[in-house]
C-alpha cells in the first residue's frame, strides 16, 4: 500500500508541554486509520499541524509525495485535503443545503457575482451529498437549529462536498448521545468508503475505533506508544491500562 | 544638516515639550479606553466626548468660580473634581446601557456606543455652545519655567512641562499598583481575562465593570480636564479625541497599559513636530505612524496575537 | 418576500418619487439626495452582513464628490464623471480596503473613522486645491451631450438618482444571492470553516468592501452633482453617521431597506431639523439607540412583521 501522507520527525512543543515529539506515521491510500491517547497527548495537534493550522518546529509532512509543510489551508484544500472540526464549524445563518453549496462553490468557482449559490446544478450536488448521508430532511433547516449529532454530520458532509482524497476529522462522534452514534459511525464508513476517501480521525470511544478503524495510532506524550490493528492493539495490556482503562478523559467523553 | 539644526534647534525643543505635554492628557483617554475595553469587550466610541465634557466641565466651573472670588491656585484641584464629578455622573448609566448589549452581536455593541457619540456630542454643543472656551487660570499660576536648551533656554509653562506629564505618570503608576498590586485590582485583571471564571470565583463582575467603567470615564474626564487650560475648547474634539486615542491603544495593542503609555508619547510627538515644521500635515501623522506599525505588527507593538479557537 | 413582490414594491417607489417631485417641485432635490444616500447605504449592508460596520465611508463618498467637482471642468458630461468618480472611489477602497480587510469589529470601524477624519482635515488644510471648508463650486453638467435648463437639470438628475439606486439595488441584490455575497454571513460566523472550504475570508470582504466604496461613490457624486457644491464636511464622521443610522432605520434585511431608510431620513430632516437644528445629531444618536434595542429589524423589518401579521396564518 502507498502511503498518501506520512510525517517525519514532526516536533511541537507549547512551552514545556510535547505536543509531538518525532511523531513518524505513514496514512495508506484508503486507509481509516484512528488516533487514540489521553488528553493533552498531541491529537488535535497532528491534525492541525496536517491541515496547516499550526507548524512544526521540526520535522516533514509529505503528502502524495510532495512536502506540504507551510502551506495555508485553503491550499491544502485545494490538494484535497479536508477536514471536519471538534466543535462543528457551520454558517449558523445559513440552511444546510447553503453551507454544502457554499463548499461546492468553493470548489468550482466562487467569485462570479452573477451566479447564484443556489444554482441548479449546486443545489442538486447539495442534496444528493446530503441523501449520501441520510439526511436530506434536513436540508432547508438553518445550520444554527441543528442538534448536536446532525451538526456533527453536516459538518463532515461539507468536508465531503469538497471532495477530499484524505479528510482529517477531530472527534467525529464526540457529544452525541450512544444511540445515534453508531449510527452516525455506520454512515460515515459507508460514505467515506464509497467515496474512497482516506481518513484519518481522533477518537475516544473504543467501540467507534473497533467499527471504524483500519488501524490504531495510540498517542502518548507527543509519541505514537502503539501502531496496528484495532484488535491487536486493543488487546494490548499496556494500552488498556494507560489508554482504555484508567484515563479518565475517556470516561469524561463517554459521559458528555 | 547641522546648519538645520541651529536655525530649527529651538522649535524642535519646543515641539519635543509640546509633544510631552499633549501626549500626556492623550494618555489619559487611552488608558481608560484600555480599561473599559478590559472587562466590557467593547471599544466605547463616546469616550472622546468624556473627554471632551470633562474639558469644558472643567473650564466653565473654574471660570464660574474665578469670577466669583475663587483664588486662582484652587483652579488646579479643581481639575481632579471637576473630573471625578463628570465620571461619576456619566459613567453609570452608560455603563448601564453598554452591559445591557453584552451578549449580542458585536456590530450592535460598536452601534449602541456611537449612537452614545452621537448623543453626548450634541449634548455637549447644547450646554456649551460652539464659541471657544478658555480658561488658563491653572497655567497662569504656575507660571514659565527657562528650560536650558545648549546656550539658549525655551521659555515653558510649568504647567505643561510638569503637571501634565506628572499626572500622566501618576496614573500610569498608581494603575500599574492597583492591577497587580491591590485585591480589586486583580479583580479587574480577573474579570478582563474570564468574565464567567470570574463571576464562578465570587467576584462581584458586574460591581466591577462598573467601577472600571467609570474610573475610565473619569480618566477621559481628567484627560480633558488637564488638557483645557492649553487649548480652546471647540466642538468636534471629541471627536478628533476619539480618534487619536484610538490610534494610540492600536499602535500599543489593544488592553496594553505600559504600552499605551509609550505609543502616546510617539504620537504626541510625531504630532507637535508636524505641528512646527509640516502644519498641514498634523492630523495626518498620528494615523501615519498607526498605520506603518500596524502594517509590520497588526497587532500593535505590545499586543499579542489572540489565539484562534476551533 | 419573492423577488416579484420585491420589485413590484420598489417599481411603486419609484412612481411615488416622480410623483411626489411632479406634485411638490422642491422634494425633486430631496429625493435626489435621498437616493443618492440609499445607494452609498447599500455598501454600508454589504459590511453589516459580514457583521462590520465603517464609521467612515463618508471618505469614499467625498472622494468622488471632489472628483466630480474638478473633472466636471474637464469631463463635463454626467454619464461619463458619474462612473469615473465612481471607479476612481473604488480604486481607493481597494487600497484602504486591503489594509483594513485584516481587521474585524472595533478595529474594522475605528481605522475607517480614522482614515475619513484624515481625508477631512486634507480637505480642509490644502486650502490651495480644495478651498478648504468654503469648499468647491460645481459646474453646470451636461446629459449625454445635452445641456439643460435648471429645471431640466433637476430632473435629469432625478433620473440619474434613479436609476443608479434600481441599477445597484439589483446588483447588490444579486450579489447576495452569489456565493461571495453568502459568504459575508460567513465571515460573521466561521471564518475558519470558509478558510477550510479554501476561500480567504479576507478576499470576501476585500470585495464587498471595493464595491461598498464603489456604492458610495457612486452616492457621492450624485450629491455634488445635484448641490453643486462639496465642501469636507461631506467626509465629515457625521455624513458616515448618517449613512450607518439610515442603514440601521430601514434595517439590513433587503435592499429596498436603504431606500425606505434613506426617504425617511431626509423627509424628516427637512421638516424636523429647523426644529431640533442645534440637536440633531442627539435625535439622530437617541433614533438610532432605540432601534438597536427596540426594533433591530429596521423600518424594512417592521413592515415586514407587519405584513406577515395582516396575512392569515
Amino acid at each position: 500500500m502507498t502511503a498518501l501522507l506520512s510525517a517525519r520527525g514532526l516536533k511541537l512543543a507549547f512551552g514545556g508541554v510535547k505536543a509531538a515529539d518525532g511523531i513518524d506515521l505513514d496514512v495508506g491510500a484508503g486507509e481509516f486509520l484512528a488516533i487514540i491517547g489521553p488528553n493533552g497527548a498531541g491529537k488535535t495537534t497532528f491534525i492541525n499541524m496536517t491541515t496547516g493550522y499550526l507548524r512544526p518546529q521540526a520535522g516533514a509532512i509529505l503528502y502524495d509525495g510532495r512536502p506540504i509543510l507551510g502551506l495555508a489551508p485553503r491550499r491544502l484544500v485545494t490538494l484535497g485535503i479536508g477536514r471536519s472540526f471538534q466543535l462543528p464549524q457551520l454558517f449558523g445563518e445559513h440552511s444546510v443545503a447553503e453551507n454544502l453549496a457554499l463548499a461546492i462553490a468553493a470548489r468550482e468557482g466562487f467569485w462570479s457575482p452573477f451566479r447564484p449559490l443556489m444554482r441548479p446544478v449546486w443545489r442538486d450536488e447539495a442534496d444528493e451529498v446530503l441523501a449520501r448521508f441520510g439526511i436530506l430532511d434536513l436540508s432547508e433547516t438553518r445550520a444554527d437549529a441543528l442538534n448536536e449529532g446532525a451538526r456533527k454530520l453536516v459538518d463532515i458532509a461539507v468536508a465531503v462536498a469538497l471532495r477530499p482524497r484524505l479528510i482529517l476529522m477531530d472527534e467525529p462522534t464526540s457529544g452525541v448521545a450512544g444511540a445515534d452514534k453508531m449510527a452516525i459511525v455506520e454512515t460515515l464508513v459507508r460514505v467515506l468508503r464509497d467515496a474512497g476517501v482516506t481518513a484519518v480521525f481522533v477518537e475516544h470511544d473504543m467501540e467507534v475505533v473497533g467499527r471504524f478503524a483500519d488501524r490504531v495510532a495510540v498517542w502518548a506524550q507527543g509519541r505514537i506508544a502503539a501502531l496496528g490493528p484495532p484488535d491487536e492493539v486493543l488487546a494490548d495490556p499496556a494500552v488498556r491500562r494507560d489508554v482504555i482503562g484508567i484515563d479518565p478523559g475517556e470516561d469524561v467523553h463517554a459521559a458528555a | 544638516m547641522s546648519a538645520w539644526f541651529v536655525e530649527n534647534g529651538m522649535l524642535l525643543g519646543l515641539a519635543t515639550l509640546d509633544g510631552v505635554s499633549s501626549a500626556a492628557s492623550v494618555f489619559m483617554v487611552a488608558v481608560g479606553l484600555n480599561l473599559v475595553f478590559g472587562v466590557l469587550r467593547v471599544l466605547n466610541v463616546a469616550h472622546g466626548s468624556l473627554y471632551a465634557i470633562g474639558g469644558y466641565a472643567a473650564a466653565s466651573t473654574s471660570l464660574f468660580l474665578l469670577a466669583r472670588g475663587m483664588p486662582a491656585w484652587a483652579a488646579l484641584p479643581l481639575l481632579l473634581v471637576s473630573s471625578a464629578i463628570v465620571g461619576g455622573i456619566l459613567g453609570p448609566p452608560i455603563e448601564r446601557l453598554l452591559r445591557l448589549m453584552q451578549g449580542q452581536e458585536e456590530v450592535l455593541q460598536l452601534l449602541v456606543t456611537f449612537a452614545l457619540f452621537m448623543i453626548l456630542e450634541d449634548g455637549q454643543k447644547l450646554v456649551w455652545g460652539v464659541r471657544p472656551v478658555v480658561s488658563d487660570a491653572p497655567v497662569k499660576v504656575l507660571g514659565t519655567i527657562e528650560v536650558p536648551f545648549g546656550s539658549d533656554a525655551i521659555p515653558f509653562t510649568a504647567y505643561q512641562l510638569l503637571v501634565l506629564p506628572g499626572v500622566a505618570l501618576l496614573t500610569l503608576a498608581v494603575l500599574a499598583f492597583v492591577l497587580r498590586r491591590t485585591l480589586f485590582g486583580r479583580m479587574i485583571v480577573a474579570v478582563t481575562v474570564d468574565r464567567e471564571a470570574a463571576r464562578a470565583m465570587g467576584i462581584d463582575a458586574g460591581r466591577v465593570t462598573l467601577l472600571t467603567f467609570s474610573a475610565g470615564a473619569a480618566l477621559a474626564a481628567l484627560g480633558g480636564a488637564l488638557a483645557s487650560p492649553t487649548t480652546s475648547l471647540v466642538p468636534g474634539i471629541g471627536a478628533s479625541t476619539i480618534v487619536l486615542s484610538f490610534a494610540v491603544v492600536a499602535t500599543a495593542g489593544l488592553g496594553q497599559i505600559e504600552g499605551a503609555a509609550l505609543s502616546a508619547f510617539m504620537i504626541g510627538l510625531g504630532r507637535s513636530l508636524a505641528v512646527y515644521f509640516a502644519p498641514e500635515l498634523e492630523v495626518v501623522v498620528p494615523y501615519l505612524i498607526m498605520v506603518a506599525v500596524l502594517l509590520v505588527r497588526p497587532q500593535g507593538l505590545f499586543g499579542t496575537l489572540e489565539a484562534r479557537r476551533i | 418576500m419573492s423577488r416579484r413582490a420585491e420589485l413590484v414594491l420598489a417599481l411603486l417607489g419609484a412612481a411615488a418619487v416622480v410623483l411626489l417631485s411632479w406634485a411638490v417641485p422642491w422634494l425633486r432635490f430631496v429625493l435626489t439626495i435621498a437616493l443618492a444616500k440609499g445607494v452609498a447605504v447599500l455598501g454600508i449592508l454589504l459590511l453589516l452582513r459580514a457583521g462590520q460596520v465603517s464609521f467612515g465611508h463618508a471618505l469614499y463618498l467625498a472622494l468622488a464628490a471632489y472628483m466630480a467637482a474638478f473633472g466636471a471642468s474637464r469631463i463635463p458630461d454626467t454619464l461619463l464623471l458619474l462612473p469615473l468618480a465612481g471607479i476612481v472611489a473604488a480604486a481607493a477602497g481597494l487600497a484602504i480596503g486591503l489594509f483594513v480587510s485584516r481587521y474585524r469589529g472595533i478595529f474594522f470601524g475605528m481605522l475607517n473613522l480614522a482614515l475619513s477624519m484624515v481625508f477631512y482635515s486634507l480637505l480642509e488644510k490644502f486650502y490651495a486645491v480644495t478651498r478648504g471648508a468654503d469648499g468647491l463650486r460645481v459646474p453646470a453638467t451636461t446629459f449625454g451631450g445635452a445641456a439643460l435648463s435648471a429645471e431640466g437639470q433637476s430632473w435629469a438628475m432625478l433620473c440619474v438618482a434613479l436609476i443608479a439606486a434600481f441599477g445597484s439595488g439589483a446588483f447588490v441584490k444579486v450579489y447576495l444571492a452569489s456565493p461571495l455575497g453568502s459568504a459575508l454571513s460567513a465571515v460573521k460566523t466561521r471564518e475558519t470553516r470558509l478558510e477550510f472550504m479554501g476561500v480567504p475570508a479576507r478576499l470576501v470582504l476585500l470585495a464587498a468592501y471595493v464595491l461598498s466604496a464603489f456604492l458610495a461613490g457612486i452616492g457621492g457624486v450624485i450629491v455634488a452633482l445635484s448641490t453643486r457644491h462639496v465642501t469636507p464636511a461631506l467626509a465629515y464622521w457625521t455624513t458616515s453617521g448618517e449613512l450607518v443610522f439610515i442603514a440601521v432605520l430601514g434595517g439590513a434585511g433587503g435592499v429596498l431597506g436603504p431606500f425606505l431608510g434613506a426617504a425617511a431620513y431626509e423627509l424628516t430632516r427637512v421638516y424636523a431639523a429647523a426644529l431640533v437644528a442645534e440637536a440633531w445629531q442627539m435625535a439622530l444618536g437617541a433614533v438610532l439607540l432605540l432601534v438597536i434595542l427596540f426594533a433591530p429589524g429596521g423600518l424594512w423589518g417592521m413592515g415586514q412583521a407587519l405584513a406577515a401579521r395582516r396575512r392569515p396564518a
